[in-house]
């Protein structure tokens, strides 16, 4: 069965994979193009990736929302792999169900909400303690690290699920503490899981217009801030060729995890096997 | 031996280390150990006080707010709560705002159709989605995670990029214009831009990623021997694929749907971008409510609003995650 597709199956697959690249190639064909009418070729030119490069707004916006990604990514590393942690290994305490609904409604709530309400929460803060002063970075890292750390859950909690625990339970029972444990078993285990949810919170935060749009001050403005703002006024080629660099940094990026994540589940295999090997007589 | 020390862990043993003769850490412990804080404790609060700062105290806030009358200034809302000659506590509630919701039509009107064009879109979702899943869990090991990685590239690139290319293919000048002009098949170039296909494309474009995989990870789990055994027993492919693959994948039907409906109920970018200035969604309204009326009570309504014709889809969302995680027990 596996291996034989029908025909109408074959056909929808092509289309599917149409639809979703030939969007993606058609901004990477045009940010070649010499003309500035969008759809008119009008010869090979790399114009539009220097007048990207030449454009401080731009550049600015990038180094700002890079920064704020990868801070991000990290807090919402650490407050996902523990509420990961609680979920998947504490079955019962009190409020479980509440932290369970506060980790996946994040996943669907539509951003505006999102947004909206985390502002309204930054200026009520204001008049309270008078902290955050304003809006600006801290409060967008805030907002990305609340919405972020829910797919890091999801990321870890799924992977905890598969791991074995009699690992942990046989460390336990040698005497090693609980933290001991985390650090000498579980962290190099979910690794991995890690590294995917710290690549996807980091994307989740460099692509996040709605949530910035509400949570950001004067002189704050993200990337996707100022892409929206240009694409409002139509179509730019900058944009193209922003778009361009863009697509081929994650291709590269997705292709090298890809291909370390293989890696160290080949690895993972070679150790069962050498450990069930050493073990027999 | 399983764990014969990657240089991972002794890197992580090196630094546990190193944390653990470091003062302020020692002297922490001790004063948490004094408390009676132990990990656990540790574990399970930090996540949980941040989400119940960051994601439930703000709702309460946006009900309170929708509750107030708007007025100038910073912030741009009377306070609900007031201290009367310092000892009364008076509450203003103020339920106008949500009755200016009922009664304007542009609000209903806004709220039906985000509903319409959310469920067309999930079910062009669904009808793109499906195959595509379908046929990736049945190719081979060695193409699969290729076909997978196709899928999750585009959702990992930008999102407001995404919507952008569809400005330019959807336009006026547009490729398939011109090549629909050269074939003679129409002697006006046509624009889909500022109308509601063009809001439907974008949905389905970028939330397509949101479908499959749940229906991948459905399909791909399940039993193929059962298929093998209706086949043997003479059961035509489309009839074994209805009696079986269909309901047994309707968790993945589910998820994938819900994952879809419900942010695309709220979606501001594509609207914005690619429908016309007619065409509503409850999102866009509130965007405009907020930022250019600068009404933030009537927004704060209008998300309240919004949020109580998406508890159902929500709650239904989280029971069968939870199932789904439940599973792999």
């Amino acid at each position: 069965m596996i291996g034989r597709r029908s025909f109408f199956v074959t056909t929808a697959m092509a289309f599917g994979f149409a639809f979703l690249y030939v969007p993606i190639l058609s901004m990477i064909i045009y940010s070649f193009n010499e003309s500035r009418l969008v759809t008119v070729w009008a010869g090979f030119s790399t114009k539009w990736y220097v007048e990207l490069f030449q454009n401080p707004q731009v550049l600015n916006a990038a180094k700002l929302s890079f920064k704020i990604a990868a801070i991000n990514a990290t807090g919402a590393v650490i407050l996902g792999t523990l509420a990961g942690l609680a979920l998947a290994r504490f079955r019962r305490f009190k409020g479980r169900t509440l932290l369970t609904g506060m980790t996946t409604a994040p996943l669907v709530m539509p951003e505006v909400i999102t947004g909206l309400s985390l502002l309204l929460l930054f200026v009520a803060m204001e008049q309270w303690f008078g902290w955050p002063a304003g809006r600006g970075v801290t409060t967008i890292t805030i907002a990305h690290m609340t919405f972020s750390m829910a797919y890091v859950t999801v990321v870890i909690q799924s992977r905890l699920s598969t791991v074995d625990e009699s690992l942990e339970e046989a460390a336990m029972d040698l005497g090693a503490r609980p933290a001991k444990v985390f650090f000498l078993i579980t962290l190099p285990i979910i690794f991995p899981a890690i590294l995917a949810g710290w690549l996807l919170a980091f994307t989740l935060s460099w692509d996040d217009l709605v949530i910035a749009s509400f949570v950001s001050g004067p002189g704050s403005s993200t990337l996707p801030l100022v892409i929206f703002s240009k694409v409002r006024l139509g179509v730019s080629p900058d944009i193209n060729a922003l778009a361009t660099i863009m697509v081929t940094v994650v291709a590269i990026g997705i292709v090298v995890a890809g291909l370390y994540m293989q890696r160290q589940e080949r690895q993972r295999e070679r150790d069962v096997q050498a450990a069930l090997a050493g073990n027999s007589p | 031996m399983v764990a014969q020390g990657g240089p991972s862990t002794l890197f992580l043993a090196g630094l546990r280390g190193w944390i653990r003769a470091f003062g302020p850490y020692r002297w922490a412990s001790d004063r948490m150990k004094d408390w009676g804080i132990g990990g656990r404790t540790l574990v399970i609060g930090i996540p949980y006080l941040w989400l119940l700062l960051f994601f439930l105290v703000p709702f309460i806030i946006v009900f309170k707010i929708s509750l107030s009358d708007v007025r100038l200034g910073m912030p741009p809302y009377e306070p609900v709560i007031q201290w009367v000659d310092s000892q009364v506590i008076g509450i203003r509630m103020n339920l106008a705002n949500y009755a200016f919701l009922f009664e304007d039509p542009l609000y209903r009107n806004a709220y039906l159709n985000s509903i319409k064009v959310a469920a067309i879109s999930t079910l062009l979702c669904l009808l793109i989605g499906y195959p595509l899943a379908y046929g990736i869990a049945r190719t081979g090991a060695s193409w699969r995670n290729l076909l997978l990685l196709l899928v999750m590239l585009p959702f990992w690139t930008s999102f407001l990029l995404r919507v952008y290319a569809w400005i330019g293919l959807l336009g006026r000048n547009s490729p398939f214009n011109q090549l629909l002009l050269s074939l003679g098949i129409i002697d006006q170039p046509i624009s889909l831009l500022q109308t509601d296909i063009a809001v439907y494309i974008g949905i389905v474009y970028s939330y397509l990623p949101f479908m499959v995989l749940p229906l991948y990870a459905n399909l791909e789990k399940m039993d193929i021997t059962l298929l093998e055994a209706a086949a043997d027993l003479g059961c035509r492919p489309t009839k074994a694929f209805l009696t079986i693959t269909l309901p047994l994948s309707m968790p993945g039907i589910i998820a994938g749907s819900l994952l879809v409906f419900i942010p695309a109920v709220g979606e501001f970018v594509i609207p914005a971008l690619l429908g016309g200035p007619d065409s509503l969604m409850i999102g866009r309204v509130l965007w405009e409510e907020f930022f250019n009326n600068r009404d933030w009570p009537v927004a704060s309504a209008v998300a309240i609003a919004m949020l109580l014709l998406l508890v159902v889809p929500i709650m239904w969302f989280q029971y069968a995650q939870a199932r789904q995680v439940g599973v792999h027990r």
